[in-house]
């Protein structure tokens, strides 16, 4: 075997026992078709993982080898591309039915209420979680110039998460979810996800203490904040009291109020810590590596990263104003939302200001020219959102389409562009390629992209203006002038330009795909060369 | 700032701990307290748990991702408070685990709907939207109206409803599974134990208009008709509910 660290094989075999136990009950009390369907997937990839951890504990002892170990982040890379064109597809499928309602289908699975979840959960956590996954692996090797901690573990955290991501997925259209927003799987798969993000902070906690480098590397800061703040929230908003082992409904312990506030504390959080806090740490190492230039300003980098920390959780209530929430706790989360500006600009300057000097980049690669947008759609869609904090402003665009143009400013724009840039980065790295396999396919998944977001956003931030104009406009007897049909009416061209921008938003990814497939099956590299020197591991 | 800010850089589980104790403040500062502070949820009239009927019709809503388009919150702006009706109250939603007040308003708001219409409109609504109201753009659910409700479940649900905090009575608990079939009851036979055990404003009838037939409309319209109008709004004592 690879490894004889035998305490933490002990506890990888319990935790896969556990497992296996939970899914052959699901499969033999459960009641719902879907429900035993999910119980088999846990138990067979339990199952599967039990017999591959024996037979390699039964393999021959072999040293460890003394290089970086890439093979789960080329497989997370993979993940991220295969979630990235479901959740876009499916994004674009129901801006279709909003324009065209009869593309529901009035079949019980495909209705826009039940596939909206599957585009917000495969697009987050299936794209955006397994592209972080992937990269933290690779980047937290690199700059503690240390081989992962376990030869195990990497593989649990990858599959597990991607176990979690299918029962999400295919539970939905099959009627399984909380509908808590962005936290919608029942409690067995919050479970499931719970033992694998252990093992995944172990692991990483692990890796970093086995660093030969004397300080831990900001990216690495940021990666750590969304792996403890994600658990933090995980636990707390999930807490629920199932029914019973034969079906996956389950009720939330809490209710109302104080729900809606842990909901929102968790959901505003989810953007902090998985869509903000994760791809920072993307940014702050891949762009440096991409420029070849050092970050602008260390300094900078620990006011962003504590601001962010600190001030992001007291914001979520800004997503409840005017309600039944206490006003205290709203004005609160205004100011705060407000302040959390600066902290996030400081991101802004520092990334825009680390680029200064090798302006010439942008120009010549497209990698380089996706960060830079990404930087500037952050920098775009936490101004916007700061202002929609402030009451007055959000009494005009909550419940309106401009939350979602905000959303996928910060989505398409943000998220998606910083990935591509540093995938299209990464993957030459590590299938040691010369480089992408065409520049100019890369330059027009570029291109298709941003036309893309900016039909998006342009015509959510229309249709969400017009609809709360309309919403709040009186005749002069003081009645309403619209009906609220009316303004479900006028949304149809915005609806229509919005799924044409999304469109060419999946015709990009799709080309990206493509690109980094045929970089992939393409010829190795003549020498493969390392960053930097590896430091041997003293035995366990 | 930035030398000791190096010593906390070279130890990942006090890095590991620093951020998480920074990151708990925001939350036990502003959720804590809405568990311990009483005027969180004011106190209102009428207010009582869900019915088994109405709860399994909660869990269709539910199940469906209703929320992904219907808010259920009428804030305390003139333009909702006119559309919609009085603003929500805390009160309202203290027995929905979980809490569906929704973020976006692609259909109008519903926390008020209970009344509004007849139960015949919601069925056919339902079973095909822009029949009624052209220019909809909601999808169909007529399979609600051929898909049998399913019961056996409902005493497990308010089991684990009380354990989660709701006042349901064993008895409710014990007699769930009928009390659901009683109140889709044409015949209206066992009113007066319903209204007994729930109290005066449990609506009994047949919902879905197909009289000795326990389906999925019945209970996703008898949750329907019940939002909104449990609280008794006449006997709110409105400078208790300033906050
Ligand atoms: C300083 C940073 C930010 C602040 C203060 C902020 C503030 C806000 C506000 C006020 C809303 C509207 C809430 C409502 O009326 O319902 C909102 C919604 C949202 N924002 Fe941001 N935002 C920020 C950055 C971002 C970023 C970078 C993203 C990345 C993708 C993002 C994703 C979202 C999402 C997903 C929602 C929708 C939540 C829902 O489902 O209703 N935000 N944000
Ligand atoms: C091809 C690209 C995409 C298309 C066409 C698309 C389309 C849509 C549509 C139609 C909705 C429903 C809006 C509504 O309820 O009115 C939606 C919601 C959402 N999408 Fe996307 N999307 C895309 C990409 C993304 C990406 C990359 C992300 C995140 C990384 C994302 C995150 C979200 C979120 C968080 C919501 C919920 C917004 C809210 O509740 O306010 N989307 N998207």
């Amino acid at each position: 075997m690879l490894n004889n660290n035998t305490v933490e094989n002990v506890l990888v075999l319990f935790a896969l026992a556990i497992v296996l136990v939970g899914g052959v009950a699901i499969l033999g009390w459960g009641v719902p078709l879907a429900y035993v369907l999910h119980g088999w997937m846990i138990a067979i990839f339990a199952g599967w993982g039990l017999i591959w951890m024996i037979a390699r504990m039964n393999e021959e002892v072999r040293d460890i080898p003394l290089e970086y170990n890439d093979k789960v982040t080329r497989y997370g890379v993979l993940a991220a591309l295969f979630w990235a064109l479901v959740g876009f597809t499916v994004g674009d499928i129901l801006a279709w039915q909003l324009a065209f309602p009869t593309l529901n289908g009035d079949v019980f699975w495909s209705n826009f209420g039940r596939l909206r979840p599957v585009h917000t959960s495969a697009v987050i956590f299936g794209f955006g979680g397994n592209a972080l996954i992937a990269t933290s692996f690779y980047v937290v090797q690199r700059t503690s110039r240390a081989r992962m901690a376990s030869e195990t573990l990497p593989w649990m955290v990858f599959w597990g998460y991607n176990l979690f991501m299918v029962l999400a997925a295919t539970g939905y259209p099959l009627g399984i979810t909380q509908s808590k927003e962005y936290a919608e799987p029942e409690w067995y798969a919050d479970l499931l996800l719970l033992v694998v993000w252990v093992g995944y902070l172990a692991l990483y906690l692990k890796t970093l203490s086995r660093r030969a480098e004397p300080h831990i590397y900001v990216a690495n800061w940021y990666y750590l904040a969304f792996i403890v703040v994600i658990a933090m929230l995980h636990t707390v908003n999930n807490l629920s009291v199932p029914v019973s082992i034969a079906y996956p409904k389950s009720y939330s312990l809490f209710s109302g109020t104080q729900d809606a506030m842990t909901q929102w504390w968790y959901g505003h959080n989810a953007v902090g810590f998985l869509l903000t806090a994760g791809f920072l740490g993307m940014l702050y190492y891949f762009l440096p590596k991409a420029v070849n230039r050092p970050i602008y300003s260390y300094r900078m980098s620990i006011v962003g990263f504590w601001g962010i920390t600190f001030l992001y959780l007291w914001a979520g209530s800004h997503h409840l104003h005017y309600t039944a929430l206490p006003d205290w706790v709203q004005y609160l989360g205004m100011t705060m939302s407000i302040i959390l500006l600066v902290p996030s600009w400081a991101s802004v300057f520092n990334g825009i200001l680390t680029i200064n000097g090798a302006w010439d980049m942008v120009r010549t690669d497209p990698a380089v020219r996706f960060m830079m947008v990404a930087i500037l759609f952050y920098g775009l869609s936490t101004f916007e959102g700061s202002f929609m904090a402030i009451r007055p402003v959000n009494s005009l665009s909550h419940y309106t389409d401009w939350t979602v143009g905000h959303v996928h400013a910060g989505a398409l724009g943000w998220v998606a562009f910083i990935t591509f840039g540093a995938l299209y980065k990464l993957v030459p790295w590590i299938w040691k390629r010369e480089g992408v396999y065409s520049l100019r396919l890369e330059a027009w998944h570029f291109w298709l992209a941003l036309s893309g977001t900016l039909i998006y956003v342009g015509a959510m931030w229309n249709s969400g203006i017009t609809q709360s104009l309309m919403w709040q406009t009186y005749d002069a007897d003081g009645a309403f002038l619209f009906s609220f049909l009316d303004s479900v009416i006028a949304m149809h061209p915005y609806y229509v330009a919005r799924a044409i921008g999304g469109l060419l938003y999946l015709i990009g990814a799709c080309i990206g795909a493509y690109n980094i497939y045929m970089t992939v099956s393409g010829p190795k590299k003549a020498q493969a060369r390392e960053a930097g020197p590896l430091v041997p591991q003293p035995a366990e | 700032m930035s030398t000791q800010h190096q010593k906390l850089e070279r130890h990942s589980l006090g890095f590991a701990m620093a951020i998480l104790m920074v990151a708990s403040i925001g939350g036990i500062v502003e959720i804590a307290p809405l568990f311990t502070i009483e005027n969180t949820v004011e106190k209102v009239e009428g207010m009582r748990p869900y019915t088994p009927l109405e709860l399994a019709g909660r869990d269709i809503y539910v199940r469906e991702g209703c929320y992904a388009c219907h808010s259920q919150m009428i804030r305390t702006l003139r333009s909702d408070i006119e559309r919609y009706g009085h603003y929500s109250l805390a009160a309202e939603s203290m027995y929905d685990h979980p809490f569906q007040w929704g973020s976006k308003r692609t259909g109008p708001d519903l926390a008020r709907i209970g009344g509004k219409y007849s139960d015949a409109w919601h069925v056919a609504h339902l079973e095909a939207p822009r029949e009624l109201v052209e220019g909809s753009i909601m999808p169909g659910y007529a399979f609600l109206s051929e898909t049998r409700l399913g019961t056996g479940h409902l005493a497990a649900s308010l089991t684990a409803l009380s354990r989660a905090g709701v006042p349901y009575t064993d008895a409710q608990i014990e007699n769930a599974e009928k009390d659901a079939a009683w109140q889709a009851d044409a015949e209206q036979y066992f009113e007066g134990e319903l209204q007994e055990s729930y109290g005066e404003n449990v609506q009994v009838r047949d919902y879905d208009g197909q009289p000795g037939k326990l389906t999925e409309m019945d209970a996703l319209v008898a949750y329907l008709q019940v939002l909104g109008t449990l609280a008794d709004l006449d006997s709110l004592n409105l400078e208790e509910v300033q906050r």
